[in-house]
């Protein structure tokens, strides 16, 4: 018996040995050169200013917030070292690590008080101002009610430890610490230039992995490692280029003549080939592509035929032969991915499916509405902003209810703007929409259908859904919280002001030989544990 | 001359002012704001905006703000881009568009004249054929056609030219083409025709019984004479290229000023658009003055003189 366990033992052993002879040696290429098309323009490298994925990128390469994200996503110290959180959630001390900015003078707890000031203080006029809100008196002096910013829970204890005072406990808060709107920067160069300083890279002077050497505008921005960067060791890409072009196609191209290392959203009819090939892969985003309904007039006020047009489609024949990208048919409302009260299992496979697809049930319940067969069913006009992709899942549901229920659909494209202005305006029946998480969090998509929030733009309103959201932000107890989130959503679910069609993914193209880049469920890309294999 | 010159400078001035007042009119009419945006921002956010742009003034007193902004040229501050002025946007974008353009005129110049003349020495032979077959391909097919085709073949599939970007000659080559498609191809057909024209006339018949040689009398007489009407296309051709770059812009990645323009409109970036506007307006006035400057040029009989004179 121990004979046959020695050889048993032996031979495991030259399994595992041949096993590693034969895996492929990953070897670092000798030049870490790595490229990535953010797709457009920044608006602004400001990080208080900024509201966009493209500037949220480079912002995460030039700068360090107290927190930032790993590959699950879970907050680890950056600039902060350590913190502690008191007891009501509501006071969190933050002890920072000595650190410099790209000029290699010191990074302190005060530039982190002055930065979260600036953004909040009205002239600044930053549109994220929001991301501060959870700080005590962050509303109110962003809004001008108070004037004195020594009233705003933020503050420097000594250079390393910065005291943040909450509104309200707020579970994400940590989370939000590696959001580029809390992110510090440097009063001196900012002050010296308060409008332009983020345009030259001598003056954009940052605390993040890579600094900007040059920025070509609608081109292309190029960064090499910040050598006073805290953690430079880790940073293994020495020059980076952040492509910013908008055209689909020519990134592609640009990607099969090995200009290009990486890019997300592909063309999909590329998607299959793309695949074959061993470049593609789909990662997780957490939005909801759902179409709206203006409640507030006929059919749509009558939640039987909502309820009738949301169970009355087939989302995955839609995913599988016009979105393709392995995206999620949403049958609840917020998407995969976001903690409940524990972080495991997520807030969407606790709360499970709240509706289902059911065409017997439509059917009855439109003709309960009144349009036995779609009889006497008004033409119904879906509304949706110019683009390809909307305008082929707006023909798919056109024919699906023309066929499942018989009622007749027409379309109207709008131009972006106008689009919006249409739907804020309630000049419509049915509208497409989707919604991108800013953190992860259920609330970032619950709190969007409370009565007057500015993105509700359906005109529905439900007071015991406004009492559950508001009460959420206030509780302390994530159980409580998660419990009435779930409630939320049931009702919302239940009224069906809007009808959600499918989970979004990210789908990312990259050179099989780029390794260690993070692509965070909310969209954002970060390059500092990037590197590069060996490759021909 | 310098009378007309100054008459002309006035009637342009007057021009851009309507064309100034009505964009201004026009752009605050279409639904929409440069900070309308998906995600709503609260209303006190908003406000914060709105008065550091001073979107919050009267219609008026923005419109006078900017005219006034305008008499010591500043076209104010982008919305869309953070800390950069109009003049930043278009002291960058204009050079790259302008090399481009050039490049596509002088090509389509270049070929597309000696293209004409060649076709019509030999109409109805083989080489007539050969031109005038190219010709309808590039009157036909739409630049953005032609842009995604010279892509694909000599970058993605040969590999002899970078597929997009700009910065050295080669990057040049296949916008260039695509852009001078058209061009090319209608100034061939409008030499060829205008060819046919002059040599069909007395003077030509004139000259060869002087004993001018054949090659001679084309390059004095029937080129100089057939050139007329490539002339007078010319100006509005440059303008053309000039302002509709934009889709090969886009899909080649250049950094040009054409994207700049009509991203500008979907973005509501009012300082962009008027900016922008008057740029090109500017620019098209410009243009269509040394066009007709040229004419006398070329043909002494034409005079620039006010209808009075």
């Amino acid at each position: 018996m121990r004979k046959s366990l020695v050889l048993l033992a032996c031979l495991v052993a030259v399994m595992a040995l041949t096993s590693v002879g034969f895996a492929a040696p990953e070897r670092l290429a000798n030049k870490q050169v790595a490229s990535y098309n953010v797709g457009t323009e920044p608006e602004t490298l400001d990080p208080a200013m900024s509201t966009g994925i493209p500037e949220a990128v480079v912002e995460l390469s030039c700068f360090e917030g107290l927190t930032r994200l790993d590959d699950k996503n879970v907050p680890r110290p950056a600039i902060a070292e350590s913190w502690t959180i008191s007891k009501d959630g509501l006071v969190y001390t933050f002890k920072l690590r000595k650190s410099n900015w790209s000029n290699g003078t010191p990074v302190t707890a005060n530039d982190f008080e002055w930065s979260w000031k600036r953004a909040l203080d009205p002239k600044t006029a930053a549109e994220y101002a929001t991301q501060l809100w959870y700080v005590k008196n962050g509303r109110a002096y962003n809004e001008g009610k108070i004037k004195d910013a020594a009233q705003v829970g933020v503050k420097a204890i000594d250079a390393y430890t910065l005291k943040v005072t909450l509104e309200n406990p707020c579970t994400y808060f940590l989370q939000l610490c590696a959001f580029p709107t809390l992110m510090p920067v440097n009063r001196k160069v900012v002050e010296a230039n308060p409008t332009g300083w983020f345009l030259k890279p001598e003056t954009y002077i940052g605390n993040g992995p890579f600094k900007i050497v040059k920025w070509e505008h609608n081109s292309k921005i190029d960064l090499v490692p910040n050598l006073h960067f805290w953690n430079v060791g880790k940073v293994k890409v020495t020059n980076l280029t952040y492509y910013l072009i908008d055209d689909i196609k020519t990134v592609l191209s640009m990607f099969e003549t090995g200009q290009l290392d990486s890019f997300e959203a592909p063309p999909a009819a590329e998607i299959a080939r793309l695949t074959k090939e061993g470049v593609l892969d789909i990662k997780n985003y957490i939005g909801t592509y759902y179409y709206m309904f203006n409640t507030t007039k006929a059919p749509a006020n009558d939640v039987r035929v909502r309820k009738a047009l949301t169970m009355a489609i087939d989302r995955q024949k839609l995913i599988d032969f016009v979105v393709r990208g392995e995206q999620k048919p949403a049958l609840a409302y917020v998407p995969f991915g976001l903690a409940d009260a524990t972080p495991t299992p997520d807030f969407r496979t606790v709360g499970g499916n709240l509706y289902k697809e059911d065409l017997a049930e439509a059917k009855k319940l439109l003709a309960d509405a009144g349009y036995p067969d779609g009889k006497g069913f008004p033409t119904l006009t879906i509304l949706f902003n110019t683009s390809d992709n909307h305008k082929k899942i707006a023909e798919a549901i056109q024919e699906m209810w023309k066929k499942n229920l018989g009622i007749n659909v027409q379309l109207t494209n709008q131009e972006w703007k106008v689009y919006l202005d249409t739907r804020d305006t309630l000049n419509y029946q049915v509208a497409r929409a989707g919604w991108i998480g800013d953190y992860l969090d259920p609330m970032t998509f619950m709190d969007m259908w409370t009565t007057t929030n500015g993105n509700n733009d359906t005109g529905w309103s439900n007071n015991k859904y406004d009492e559950l959201i508001y009460g959420a932000m206030k509780e302390g107890d994530s159980a409580k919280r998660a419990t009435m989130l779930h409630e939320a959503e049931s009702i919302l679910m239940a009224e069906l002001p809007i009808m959600p069609i499918y989970f979004y993914t990210n789908v990312v193209v990259q050179k099989p030989y780029l390794k260690g880049v993070r692509f965070s469920p909310l969209g954002f890309v970060d390059f500092a544990a990037a590197y590069v294999l060996e490759h021909k | 001359m310098a009378s007309y010159v100054l008459r002309r400078f006035i009637s342009v001035m007057l021009v851009l002012l309507i064309v100034v007042t009505a964009t201004f009119v026009m752009m605050h009419a279409i639904p929409g704001g440069p900070f309308t945006r998906e995600k709503a921002l609260p209303p006190e956010i908003m406000k914060n905006i709105e008065e550091k742009y001073k979107l919050s003034d009267p219609l008026w007193r923005q419109y006078l703000d900017y005219m006034g902004n305008l008499l010591h040229g500043d076209f104010g501050p982008s919305f869309k881009y953070a800390g950069r002025t109009v003049n930043d946007i278009i002291a960058d974008g204009w050079p790259v568009t302008a090399r481009l353009g050039a490049c596509a005129i002088l090509f389509s110049l270049f070929v597309g004249v000696p293209s004409g003349v060649i076709s019509a020495l030999n109409q109805n032979r083989w080489p007539d054929n050969f031109v005038m077959a190219f010709a309808v391909i590039g009157v036909s097919v739409p630049s953005f056609v032609m842009a995604t085709l010279l892509m694909y073949v000599f970058a993605v599939k040969l590999r002899w030219l970078p597929a997009a970007m700009w910065g050295t000659p080669k990057h040049v080559i296949l916008p260039m083409l695509a852009l001078s498609g058209f061009p090319t191809a209608f100034f061939a057909r409008l030499m060829r025709s205008s060819t046919l024209d002059v040599l069909s006339q007395d003077y030509i018949r004139t000259a060869r019984a002087k004993g001018l040689s054949w090659f001679a009398v084309v390059m004095r007489h029937v080129v100089k004479n057939a050139i007329m009407p490539v002339v007078t296309y010319l100006g509005p051709m440059v303008a053309g290229i000039l302002t509709g770059s934009f889709v090969v812009e886009s899909i080649f990645a250049i950094p040009g000023l054409g994207r700049f323009y009509v991203t500008s409109i979907y973005n509501r970036d009012y300082t962009t658009i008027l900016g922008m506007t008057i740029f090109y307006s500017v620019l098209l006035v410009f243009l269509n003055f040394l066009v007709d400057i040229a004419y006398g040029w070329i043909d002494p009989r034409i005079k620039l003189v006010d209808a009075k004179e």
